[in-house]
């Protein structure tokens, strides 16, 4: 337990906020961008590289005062689905959020289809959940299928 | 605001809903000519030309009595001076009660339909849809077979790329079909169409031969021609090009019933003898389309 929190203690601890941990490191400037955190005004913290019992090397997010909604931590599983989030109040855990797929996925996600009209006008690209245990999408536009696994985050 | 009618997909429609589009497009193969879009004006914008598709298009308001604007080749049009293609829906549908598009590229349909406050009818979207086509398809199996229940369907050709293919496994799957799915391997069926027809309880085979066995107990041949631009590889393309004529003693042992199929143009993949056969259809097939057409645009105009 002691071993444990002394690692923990690598990464400022949390007061109040959103903890986003077991992100794979090379997911982690993904995930930041994903959830918009470079334009964030709260005080954000990350641990890159740590060592994990779960994956080869982790990265950790800490976001203080401030409780990211269910649409908002559900796109971390498109890139991460394996990370685990946890609301902290005053110090404790309050709540954990089991990651899930959304339905849609909005603006994130560039479709591979060069043919797309996505990819040929100024507009959101928009991918509608097909089969989420497979981690299947369609394109609403050009309706071709896509994996996450396949995904590209729109620049 | 957009449009809630447009016509962008035949996985829209339901098997009521085709029914009905059927039945009217019944009625105007009895009586083509009925003025009943006076005053209306449908626009035909086609990005990517076909002459074929647009004069069916054209023909089907003209004999409803409707104006038709438009063009025939984006070279003509705004979009070859960098016009987005919200513009273009945008100022026609200020114009046009109705607005029937072709594209090359894949969700433009789609996307217009989000746009426009006038209907959408997509008159293909690049390989994607084109879903007026599957209506005349099944407009035709149901005219040659009297019912589109319980049909056996073997559709030859290029069963990966081909969207007409896609669609009417899509739009047969409310009618209890069979298929057979004859193509050369690298050409077969996308995988995600066979998962489709298992969730829906369809039975299907697959073979890469066409012979007499293949299409013995068929009802509807289905032919499609293998297109050139859907290849990257032109080795691949030429060693399939040609693997499928259909022939005169290949149709000896199929049954009475049987009716040939093709969305055309064909390219050698029927014999010029098989014209003069009285299971080939195509030709009337495609007659079909302007009652098909005539259909939709009532239907979408609310006529
Ligand atoms: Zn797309």
């Amino acid at each position: 337990m002691e071993k444990d929190a002394s690692k923990e203690m690598k990464v400022a601890k949390l007061c109040n906020g959103t903890v986003i941990d077991h992100i794979p490191s090379d997911k982690l400037f993904k995930v930041i961008s994903l959830l918009g955190l470079e334009n964030f005004n709260n005080q954000v913290t990350f641990g890159y590289n740590l060592d994990s019992k779960k994956i080869s090397k982790k990265a950790i997010i800490k976001i203080s005062d401030r409780f990211l909604q269910p649409e908002e931590v559900n796109k971390v599983a498109i890139i991460a689905p394996k990370a685990k989030i946890v609301m902290i109040r005053d110090y404790e855990v309050a709540e954990k959020i089991q990651l899930e797929l959304p339905d849609e996925i909005c603006g994130d996600v560039k479709c591979l289809n060069p043919k797309c009209i996505t990819n040929n006008e100024p507009m959101k690209t928009r991918f509608v959940a097909i089969n989420k245990a497979k981690g299947l999408f369609m394109c609403h536009y050009c309706e071709r299928a896509v994996s996450t696994e396949e995904m590209l985050l729109k620049e | 605001m957009a449009s809630e009618k447009s016509l962008v997909s035949i996985s829209q429609y339901g098997k009521d809903k085709i029914l009905s589009i059927l039945d009217r497009a019944a009625q105007f193969e009895q009586n083509p000519n009925q003025k009943i879009l006076d005053g209306k004006v449908v626009a035909t914008l086609f990005f990517e030309p076909s002459t074929r598709t647009r004069l069916s298009f054209e023909t089907a308001a003209n004999r409803l009595g409707a104006r038709v604007i438009g063009f025939s080749d984006a070279s003509t049009s705004s979009t070859t001076k960098g016009e987005t293609l919200k513009d273009t829906i945008t100022i026609v549908a200020n114009y046009a009660d109705v607005i029937v598009m072709r594209h090359f590229i894949e969700g433009a349909a789609r996307y217009a339909s989000e746009i426009s406050k006038v209907p959408i009818i997509n008159a293909g979207d690049g390989a994607n849809q084109h879903p007026t086509q599957t209506l005349l398809d099944l407009y035709s199996i149901r005219k040659t077979q009297g019912k589109l229940d319980n049909l056996k369907v073997a559709m030859v050709g290029d069963l990966k790329y081909g969207r007409t293919v896609h669609s009417l496994i899509n739009a047969l799957s409310h009618f209890n079909p069979t298929f057979k799915f004859i193509s050369p391997k690298v050409l077969e069926l996308p995988n995600a169409y066979k998962l489709f027809c298992d969730e829906k309880g369809i039975k299907y085979e697959e073979t890469s031969e066409l012979n007499e066995d293949a299409i013995a107990d068929a009802d509807i041949l289905y032919m499609t021609r293998v297109q050139k631009e859907r290849f990257t590889d032109l080795f691949e393309y030429e060693k399939v090009k040609n693997i499928y004529v259909l022939t005169n003693k290949l149709l000896e042992g199929t049954k009475d019933n049987l009716r040939i199929l093709h969305p055309l143009p064909r390219v050698g993949e029927i014999a010029d003898e098989v014209d003069q056969n009285p299971k080939a259809y195509y030709f009337q097939q495609a007659q079909n389309g302007l009652y098909a057409r005539q259909a939709v645009i009532c239907d979408l105009l609310g006529v």
